[in-house]
This record gives structure tokens, sequence and C-alpha cells, in this order.
């Protein structure tokens, strides 16, 4: 019996971005993206416009995270609806010029997908994000990454969290997908990590390219980790950081953390375990850029999502 | 050689020395490991036998987790720089005061041993970084902190003392503490641990000297910096081409020989070694030398025997 009657159906995806220097020291995705400026060649498919294109080009040139503000956090609708002036910070007035190219966020002429190429300092592999646990065709795009990729593996992190969910750049197109490759320090490009990053952006671009020529794609399944807290680092009353990452902990993004394991470790070497009621799998382990948001690691949970069928709405 | 190493040596005492960190602002492991002998100072009021005077370089680069404000600290305290007047930039400025207060540079009231702390994103383990390779009590410390958690290992750049830049350059013996893999930005805590044992260590043998112990000969293996490779970049654009390769990656201080690959292209070609004599690459791929066109440092080694040593009464 066919799946036909549980398929869902998604028009062509006519107009693909990959973005790159969102944030401006996370060298992967600026190498990747300025190269395909450069060069199209292998990232062109048929059916399909991909344009590659630097998110935040003055990050890029000072080989900074941003300038004023957190750019993957400045898609906010107040930001994106501010009148323009000199008064903006650097990121909003470029919140507001991506979203007029690639959007507008939420209308029916925003991009179809966008990737926004990352890398972290934590252990985390590679990972793809995704922001909507109903969004199919994301899914089934994830799903197909997964199976290309193997023996390698791709972990999914899914943050649709109501209070830790954040505006992303890439939340401008329909169908956004953030790629986290790690651990790379910030500044640095990784031979290794940069081929991997553009491993999984081949298989994205095939992916689409299928299912643009009007491939089905079956019923399946994806595990996923679903963002379920922020846990900040010890602090005294100054809010200075009074403990380390444990070294139990450290580099063990994806692993069960049960409670009474350690967590982190003062300077003068007492451990402090974590004290939550339930196991849980922590990642963005010791991100360096979360310092200063608070967050010593985020805290997921497994799931394993359905996504049904898809395929294109034939014209 | 025989007499050499029966040889005694007799050195004064170091009464006075500085453990710096900070230096770079985003080099976390000295940053914290001074603030907390800071905050410890204050609550104890430790009476030390050997006064060590504990300093946060660049206050300023540390409040904002950067390497620096406005020009790299480090390579500021050549004696032209220190000897200019009206320095207007923060780190030009700092660097005369760190030179007040450790030194100045070249006097008799300078520190006896200063010590700077840094990380490096490249897979180094802990490296005494300094100008001199006859320096006995470097190289005796050099060979005292041999530690079973981290390699430990002696890098000299043969520049003249004249010319030299850095910050432990202003006392009469220093070096910089340099340890890795660890990203700017972030703390690891078993390289915390590693620098704090490292400089108890440090403060320990000190104590030692300067109550009359001896120290065996032996030898240290001494990497003299020999020259600086930069990326490979487009002779148009001068933008990077290519990445450290893998089989290099992470391998300091292993031998690199003619023709063995050190940069994989983006477009997938290998490109080799192409130097007459095998070398020991150090500092590969970190991350702060990418604006000083450097990919990777190559460096000499030869073994180094160094005297018995004790101090003089």
């Amino acid at each position: 019996m066919s799946s036909r009657v549980n398929a869902s159906y998604f028009p062509q995806a006519e107009r693909v971005a990959i973005f790159g220097g969102t944030h401006g020291n996370e060298m992967s995705g600026v190498t990747l993206v300025n190269m395909w400026i450069k060069n199209r060649a292998e990232i062109e498919r048929s059916g399909v416009a991909v344009r590659a294109f630097i998110t935040n080009p003055r990050a890029v040139e000072k080989c900074s995270r941003y300038i004023d503000t957190d750019l993957n956090r400045a898609f906010t609708p107040e930001n994106l609806s501010t009148a323009s002036g000199d008064g903006l910070p650097y990121e909003v007035q470029r919140a507001k010029e991506v979203n007029q190219i690639f959007g507008p966020k939420g209308s029916p002429d925003a991009y179809d997908v966008i990737f926004d190429l990352h890398n972290t300092t934590s252990n985390m592999g590679s990972t793809l994000i995704l922001e909507s646990s109903t969004d199919y065709f994301n899914l089934q795009m994830v799903h197909y990454i997964k199976k290309a990729i193997a023996p390698e593996s791709c972990m999914v992190l899914l943050n649709e969290h109501p209070h830790l969910k954040y505006a992303t750049t890439r939340s401008v197109a329909k169908h956004p997908v953030g790629l986290e490759v790690g651990p790379q320090p910030q500044g640095v490009l990784r031979s290794n990590i940069f081929e991997s990053m553009r491993a999984i952006m081949k298989h994205a671009l095939d992916f689409i390219e299928l299912f643009n020529s009007g491939v089905e794609f079956p019923a399946c399944s994806v595990e996923v980790f679903r963002v379920h807290e922020r846990v900040d680092y010890p602090r005294d009353t100054n809010g200075n950081i009074t403990a380390m990452v444990h070294p139990h902990l450290q580099d063990c993004d994806w692993e069960p953390l049960n409670p009474g394991d350690p967590m982190f470790q003062t300077f003068d070497g007492r451990t402090i375990p974590y004290e939550g009621a339930s196991p849980v799998y922590p990642t963005f382990i010791n991100e360096a850029a979360y310092y200063e948001k608070q967050q010593a690691c985020i805290t997921t949970r497994r799931e394993t999502l359905a996504a049904n069928a898809i395929r294109k709405i034939s014209k | 050689r025989e007499r050499e190493r029966a040889r005694e040596l007799m050195l004064p005492a170091l009464s006075r020395v500085a453990v710096c960190g900070g230096t770079h602002g985003n080099e976390l492991s000295g940053v914290y490991l001074v603030h907390e002998r800071l905050k410890r100072r204050k609550k104890s009021q430790v009476m030390e036998p050997v006064a060590v005077v504990t300093v946060m370089s660049n206050p300023r680069a540390v409040q904002r987790c950067v390497r620096y404000t406005e020009t790299d600290l480090n390579r500021c305290f050549t004696h032209a720089i220190l000897s200019a007047s009206e320095q207007t930039s923060y780190e030009l400025v700092r660097s005369q005061e760190l030179n007040s207060l450790l030194g100045p540079k070249g006097s008799a009231e300078a520190m006896d041993l200063i010590c700077d702390l840094h990380n490096t994103t490249a897979n180094m383990g802990l490296c005494l970084i300094t100008y001199s390779d006859s320096d006995w009590i470097c190289l005796h410390i050099c060979k005292y902190l041999q530690m079973a958690t981290i390699p430990v290992r002696y890098i000299h750049y043969d520049i003249p003392r004249s010319e030299a830049y850095s910050l432990d350059s202003v006392g009469k013996h220093g070096f910089a503490m340099e340890i890795g893999p660890q990203p700017h930005g972030l703390i690891r805590a078993n390289i915390f641990m590693a620098m704090q044992e490292a400089v108890q260590l440090l403060l320990d043998w000190v104590r030692l000297f300067n109550s009359g112990a001896q120290f065996e000969g032996g030898s240290v293996d001494v990497y003299t910096l020999v020259k600086n490779i930069d990326y490979p970049r487009d002779p148009h654009t001068h933008t990077i081409i290519a990445a450290v390769h893998p089989d290099l990656q992470d391998r300091d201080f292993c031998l690199l020989h003619p023709g063995d690959p050190m940069f994989l292209s983006f477009s997938g070609e290998t490109l080799r070694y192409k130097g007459k004599e095998p070398l020991y690459p150090f500092f590969i791929n970190e991350s702060a030398y990418y604006e000083k066109a450097v990919a990777l440092s190559l460096a000499r080694r030869r073994k180094l025997f160094i005297p018995k040593k004790v101090i003089q009464t």
C-alpha cells in the first residue's frame, strides 16, 4: 500500500543560499563561501539557483565574531522592522539588508532554503541544526545527508525551545538549516573540519537537486537531540567564573550525563556534580563564544521524529 | 666536555620573581591563574620566602577577551619602544608601565626572573620560550619542570637581547611559558591544571635554589628557531589557498622531512616541504599568527649539557 496518502508536497526549491561569515572568525564557512563566490562550479545544480554569500563582511575583515552585536541573534521582528538610521548597530542594519535580499522573513518571496555555516570550539563533530520538528522537507534532507556520509556521523540538534530558540540569520528562509562543525578554535582553519563541512554541503545540494527532479522520499524517522536547558558556569557574586568544565565532561558532547556525574571543577580542584533529575545529553560544551552568553553547555533530550514522505508539487 | 659536566656553576639568588598573565587577553589559563593568585594573596597574607609579584599584564584586553586592543603588547618591549616618548596607544603606554614595574629592562633593578603565561592553539604541550641557549637558570628550570601530565620543551629564539621584544625580556632572566592546545577565549581544566602545576614547580625550584640546594647537571633538548613558513597564497589577491595538511596538523615537534606533506590546497593538491634539512615544526596553525603570516615555525634540535648548579652564598 503506497504511503502517498501521508505524503507532504512542497514546491520546487528554486532559490537556495549558503551563508558564511555570520560569525567572522568561524573560518570553514568564510573560506568555503569565498571560494564558491569566486568559482561556483562545485555548488551548481540543475533546477536551482544557489547563491554563496558572506553575511557579516566587517566581522570577517576583522576576524571577530561580530562588530556591535551577534548577527545570529539579530533577526527579531523588532530589528527587522526598525527604521534605518546612523545610530543602528552594524549587525541590525546588516540584518535588515539580508532580510531584504533573501526574505522578507515569513513571506512567500523568501528564499526556499538557507544553509548557515558555523564552527564551534566544542567537540560536536558535524551537527545539523533545525528549528522545527514538523518541517518534513528539512527532516528528509538531514536523513538523506546522514545516510550519504555514513559511516561518518552527523548529529541533529533541534532548537524548538520557546525561550532558548533565537532569531537566526538563516530564519529568513522557508527552510533554515544550520551547519555547525567542531572542534575548531576561532580564527583557525583545520583541513579536516573544512573538508567535512564541504562534503555535507555537497550532499545537501544533491538532495535538493533530486527533490527538484521529482524523486519521492519515503516516510522516515530521524533521531534528534532536542534542546532542553542552558547551564551556566558557577559564578561568584561579582559574576566571575569560579569553576571550569570538568575534565570528564570536556569533549563529551552527545554522551549521556547522569545525575551525580562530574560537571565542573573549581580552580582548587573540587568537583561539582550535575544536579538534574534525569539523564541528559549535553552539547556545545565549552564553546568560547558562549562565556558571555552565560552558557557552559546546553542539555538536550534524545527523541525520534517521524517525517512524512515528501515530493515536489508537479505543475 | 667532561670538564664542563664536572664544572659547578655559582649564581646569585633569585630574590624577585614575577608571574605575569593576560599579556594576551584571550589566553585564559594565565588570566585565571593570575586572577586566582591575586585573590588568594588578598585572603591569606602569606609571607613567601621569595618575593613573587603577580601581574595582569593587559587588563583592558582581558576585560574584552581579545588578544590586544590596539597593538600586540608582547611585541612592545624592545629598547626602542620602551625609550620612546609620547606614546599614546594603550599597549605602548602599558609596556612602559610594565617596564617601570618589572624593569627597567637591562638595569640592576629589574626582576631576577619573569615567567609570562601564554596559551596557543597549536598542539605544543608546555614550552619555555626564551632568547638564550646559555641561560643556565632557564635551562635548569626546564630540566626540573619535566612533568608526567604534559611534555615540556625548551624553545630558543636566537635574537640579541637588544632586539628582544617580549615581556619576559624585561627581567634578568625570563621566559614565556606557553601551553597548548587550547582555543583562545576559553579555559580547559586539564590545561589550567598543567599550568598551575608548572608554576608551582617553578616557584618550588626557585625556593630550593635560593636555600642552597644543588641541582645535578644533565642535558636539555633545545629547539632553536630557524625559519617561519607562511600559508600558500593567491599571487594576486594574497588570500590563503591551502590549509595545514591533515598529516602535519597537531604534529608539533614531530620531525618534518623534505618531501613530507605540509599543506592541502582547497583544490585538493598536496604541497610538500621543500627545505633540504629535516626540521622540527612548532606553532603549527596558531590562530594569532595568521595575521603575522606564519602557518608554522621550524626549528633545529640539539642536546645541550648543563653544569651542576649552586647558589652563590
